[in-house]
C-alpha cells in the first residue's frame, strides 16, 4: 500500500517537472492536456466532472466541509429571533448538528471520488507525454472504449458494485465512526439541542473504572466477556455434536442415511426468526414446555446465578439451529476423505476411536479451521438468537445499572442496538462499542484471512 | 467365531446409533411438528397455548383463512416476492461482477481492493443502520420496498468470497484459446465463465433470494408504514409487538410460519444439489 502511494505522488511530482505545458495546466483545468491534444472526447469528460464537483462544492458541500473541520457542528438553534426593525420576531432556521456531520461526510466521500478522477486525470497526462516522447500516436476515444471491454473490463465491472458500496456501506461507516467522537446522545438531540465534538470522552467513559456509576468499564467487561463465552459455546457446541451426528449417519451398515439427514436438515427450511420466536413462546413462562413438564420455570427470564439459566437455554436453542448446517457441511467433507488413510489405520489395527483422534478430527479441523474462525466471530455478532430470545435481558440492575443500559444476556452487539433505539438513545457509546467490535472482528478475521489457503493458492487450479 | 462376536458387536453397536439418531431426530422434529400442529388448530384457536391438547379440539384451516382475509399476509407476501427478486437479481450481478475482476483479471489495484472489502466486511452491519436511515430519508426513500432493495443489494460486494473462490478454480486454458481467437473479456464472461459457473449463480442466487425473507430489523428501521411490511416483520409484529398478547395470534402467526416456510422449503428442496455443493465449496476454500 505504502509503496503505491509513493508511486502515485512520483507520478504526480514528475509530472509537474518534467511534464509539458498541457500537463501542466491539466493540474489546475483537468481534461485540458487531453483535449488540446487531440483526445477531445476524454478530455471533455474530465471537464465535466471538474465543473460539476466545482459547482457541488460552492452551493452545497463546501459549508458543510468548512463545519467538519472548523471545530463545530453548528452554533445557531433555531428558534425565534427579535427583529429591530420590524419590531417583531422573527423564526430562523438553525444548524442542525446531525445533516452538518451527515452532508459533510458525504462530501468528504464526493471530494476523495474526485481526487481519484482528478489523479486518472494527471496519469493520463503523464503517460501522454511519455507516449509523444517515444513518438507513437496517443489512444483514440474508440481504443479507449474498446479496452474497458478488454484488458480494462475490470473497470465496468467493479463500479456499479462499488458504487453501491460507497452510498450503503462507507459512508454510513465514516458517519458513524465520527459520531464517536460528539455527545450525540438523548440530551442531544438536534434540531431542538445540538451535538458537538467531545474528543476521547466517550472512549474515556467506556474504558475507565471511576467510581458513582460513571465509567462503563466494569459492565463492559462482563458484556465481552458473555459475549467470548457465548462465541465459544456457540461456535464448538454447534461444530462437535454436527460432526457426531454426521460420523454416526455415515457409519457403516447405517441404513436410510438419506432419511436421517432429511430429519435435521429440515429445520433448515423454517427461516431463523420463525424458529427463534418459537422458541421463545415455547419457553415462555406460560408456554408449552412448562405446561407439558408440569412446572412452572422461567426458562428465559430467570435472573438467579448471574442469569445462568437463560444463559443455558440460549446456547441449547442455538445448537438446535446451527446443528443442521454444520452437519451438512460436515458430510459433505467427510466423504472426501480419502478412503486409503482409514484402510491403512485399520490394517495398522486402530480402533474406532483412535481413527476419529488421529484421522477424521485432524483432516476435519485441518479443513475448517478458517470456517470455525468465521463462525465464531459471525457469533460475536449473532444479533438474531440473543435479541429474539431473551431481549438481552432479564434485566439485572444490581450488575447492569448505571445508565449503561445493558442488560445480562447482551452481546455487545445488541447493547449497540438497544442503545440506539431506546427511549434515551446514546448514539455516541453505541458508536464506541461498534468500533470496539470492529476491531475484535478484524483483529480475528485478519488471522484467518492469512492462514486460508484459498489466499495463497489462488491460482493452483487455474 | 470370531467373526460372528464381531457381527453381534456391530449390530449391537449399530442398535445404540439407531437408538441415538431417533432420539436425536425426534428433538429436532419435534418443534417443527409442533408449529405445523398449532397451524391447523384452528378450535380453540386463542387464549390456550399452553395445553397440548384443550378441550374441544379442532383442527383445520381456519387460521390461513384468518391469516389471508383478516391480515394484511397477501400483501406482505407480495412485497416480500418483489423486494428479494429485485435484490436477488442486482445482488447476483454484482458478485458475478466483482468475482470476475478479482478472480480471473490481473490489476494493479486488485490486492488492495481485496483488502479493502475484508476490512470493509468486519464492521457490524447494525452500526450503521441509523447512518443508512438517514440517508436513505435524505433521498426521499423511506417507506419504500426500493429502499429495501437497494439495502440489501448495497453491501453485496463484500461477499464475493464464495464466487471467486469458485472462479479460481476455473482451468485458465479455457480462455486463452478463445483469447487466441480475439475474443474480449467480455464475451469470455459471457460465454465462457457463466455458462461454467451455474452451481455458485444458483447458490448466490437461492441465498440472496431468501435472506429479506428472514430479516426484519432493517425492514424495522426503515419501514414503518404496515402496507410496506414484508412477510418477517408483518410475523414478528403479530406476536411481540402489538397490543394484544401473544396468545390472540399465535395460531395465525404458525399459519403464517407454516406458508414461509413451505416456499423456502419448495426452493430448496429444487435446488438442493447446488447449494450443498455451494456450502461445502465454501467451507474448504474459507
Amino acid at each position: 500500500m505504502e509503496k503505491r502511494s509513493a508511486n502515485g505522488i512520483k507520478t504526480i511530482y514528475s509530472a509537474l517537472k518534467a511534464g509539458s505545458w498541457q500537463t501542466r495546466v491539466s493540474f489546475l483545468i483537468a481534461g485540458f492536456g487531453q483535449a488540446a491534444r487531440g483526445q477531445i472526447a476524454k478530455g471533455l469528460c474530465y471537464m465535466f466532472a471538474q465543473t460539476l464537483f466545482i459547482l457541488y462544492m460552492l452551493f452545497f458541500g463546501g459549508r458543510y466541509l468548512g463545519h467538519l473541520f472548523s471545530g463545530n457542528l453548528g452554533v445557531r438553534l433555531s428558534g425565534e429571533v427579535w427583529n429591530e426593525e420590524l419590531q417583531i420576531f422573527e423564526k430562523v432556521k438553525g444548524d442542525n448538528s446531525f445533516l452538518i456531520l451527515l452532508y459533510g461526510t458525504a462530501t468528504l466521500v464526493v471530494a476523495l471520488l474526485f481526487f481519484v478522477v482528478w489523479f486518472m486525470n494527471i496519469k493520463g497526462n503523464h503517460e501522454n507525454d511519455a507516449r509523444l516522447a517515444e513518438g507513437r500516436k496517443l489512444t483514440t476515444f474508440r481504443e479507449d472504449m474498446r479496452s474497458l471491454i478488454n484488458q480494462r473490463f475490470y473497470i465496468p465491472l467493479l463500479i456499479p458494485p462499488f458504487v453501491g458500496l460507497v452510498f450503503f456501506t462507507v459512508m454510513p461507516l465514516i458517519f458513524m465512526v465520527l459520531i464517536a467522537f460528539t455527545n450525540y446522545d438523548y440530551a442531544h438531540m438536534p434540531p431542538g439541542k445540538l451535538f458537538d465534538w467531545v474528543g476521547l470522552a466517550n472512549f474515556k467513559l467506556m474504558f475507565s473504572f471511576s467510581g458513582g456509576g460513571t465509567g462503563f468499564a466494569l459492565v463492559f467487561l462482563r458484556v465481552l466477556a458473555w459475549t467470548f463465552i457465548w462465541a465459544f459455546f456457540a461456535t464448538f457446541t454447534n461444530y462437535f455434536l454436527g460432526l457426531v451426528i454426521a460420523l454416526l449417519i455415515h457409519k457403516k451398515g447405517i441404513k436410510l442415511k438419506a432419511l436421517w439427514r432429511t430429519l435435521f436438515v429440515i429445520a433448515i427450511a423454517v427461516p431463523q426468526f420463525v424458529t427463534l420466536l418459537l422458541m421463545q413462546k415455547i419457553l415462555d413462562g406460560d408456554g408449552i414446555l412448562n405446561a407439558i413438564l408440569g412446572t412452572r420455570i422461567l426458562w428465559l427470564t430467570d435472573q438467579r446465578y448471574l442469569s445462568l439459566l437463560p444463559r443455558v437455554m440460549i446456547i441449547l436453542v442455538n445448537i438446535w439451529i446451527g446443528v443442521p448446517y454444520t452437519l451438512l457441511m460436515c458430510s459433505g467433507i467427510l466423504m472426501n476423505i480419502p478412503a486409503d488413510y482409514y484402510e491403512a489405520a485399520k490394517i495398522d489395527g486402530a480402533g474406532a476411536v483412535r481413527i476419529f483422534f488421529d484421522i477424521t478430527l485432524p483432516y476435519m479441523m485441518h479443513i475448517t479451521a478458517p470456517y470455525l474462525i468465521t463462525q465464531f466471530v459471525g457469533n460475536i455478532n449473532n444479533f438474531n438468537v440473543i435479541w429474539l430470545l431473551t431481549g438481552g435481558g432479564p434485566v439485572d440492575n444490581v450488575h447492569y445499572g448505571g445508565g449503561t443500559q445493558a442488560q445480562s444476556t447482551d452481546l455487545l452487539v445488541t447493547w449497540l442496538y438497544r442503545l440506539t433505539t431506546d427511549q434515551n438513545p446514546k448514539y455516541n457509546v453505541a458508536s464506541v462499542i461498534g468500533i470496539v467490535i470492529f476491531v475484535i472482528s478484524a483483529v480475528l478475521s485478519l488471522i484467518t484471512y492469512n492462514r486460508t489457503s484459498a489466499v495463497k493458492s489462488e491460482e493452483a487450479f487455474q | 467365531m470370531k467373526t460372528s462376536i464381531r457381527k453381534i458387536g456391530g449390530n449391537a453397536s449399530n442398535i445404540f446409533v439407531y437408538a441415538l439418531l431417533a432420539i436425536l431426530g425426534t428433538l429436532w422434529v419435534l418443534p417443527i411438528f409442533y408449529l405445523v400442529y398449532t397451524a391447523f388448530r384452528v378450535n380453540p384457536s386463542t387464549g390456550i397455548i399452553n395445553q397440548l391438547f384443550p378441550e374441544g379440539l379442532k383442527l383445520g384451516f381456519g387460521n390461513f383463512t384468518r391469516l389471508f382475509r383478516d391480515t394484511m399476509f397477501s400483501k406482505w407476501l407480495v412485497n416480500t416476492i418483489i423486494v428479494s427478486a429485485s435484490s436477488c437479481a442486482l445482488t447476483t450481478l454484482f458478485i458475478l461482477m466483482v468475482s470476475y475482476a478479482l478472480s480471473r483479471m490481473r490489476f494493479k489495484l486488485r490486492k488492495p481492493i481485496m483488502n479493502i472489502l475484508l476490512v470493509l466486511g468486519m464492521f457490524p452491519g447494525f452500526m450503521s443502520m441509523i447512518a443508512v436511515y438517514f440517508i436513505l430519508k435524505a433521498m426521499g426513500l423511506t417507506n419504500s420496498l426500493l429502499a429495501l432493495v437497494l439495502v440489501y443489494s448495497g453491501g453485496a460486494a463484500l461477499s464475493y468470497y464464495i464466487c471467486k473462490g469458485f472462479f479460481d478454480t476455473i482451468p485458465k486454458a479455457m480462455e486463452e484459446a478463445a483469447i487466441l481467437d480475439g475474443a474480449s473479456q467480455f464475451v469470455i464472461f459471457k460465454t465462457i465463465i457463466l455458462p461454467l459457473a451455474k452451481p455458485i449463480i444458483v447458490y448466490t442466487v437461492l441465498t440472496s433470494f431468501i435472506s429479506p425473507w428472514c430479516d426484519f430489523i432493517f425492514v424495522n428501521t426503515i419501514i414503518s408504514d404496515r402496507e410496506k411490511y414484508t412477510v418477517s416483520l408483518g410475523l414478528y409484529k403479530m406476536i411481540n409487538a402489538e397490543r394484544n398478547s401473544f396468545n390472540d395470534n399465535f395460531t395465525v402467526f404458525c399459519a403464517g410460519s407454516f406458508v414461509v416456510g413451505g416456499i423456502i422449503v419448495s426452493l430448496f428442496m429444487s435446488m438442493q444439489k447446488y447449494y450443498v455443493e455451494g456450502i461445502t465449496g465454501g467451507a474448504v476454500k474459507g
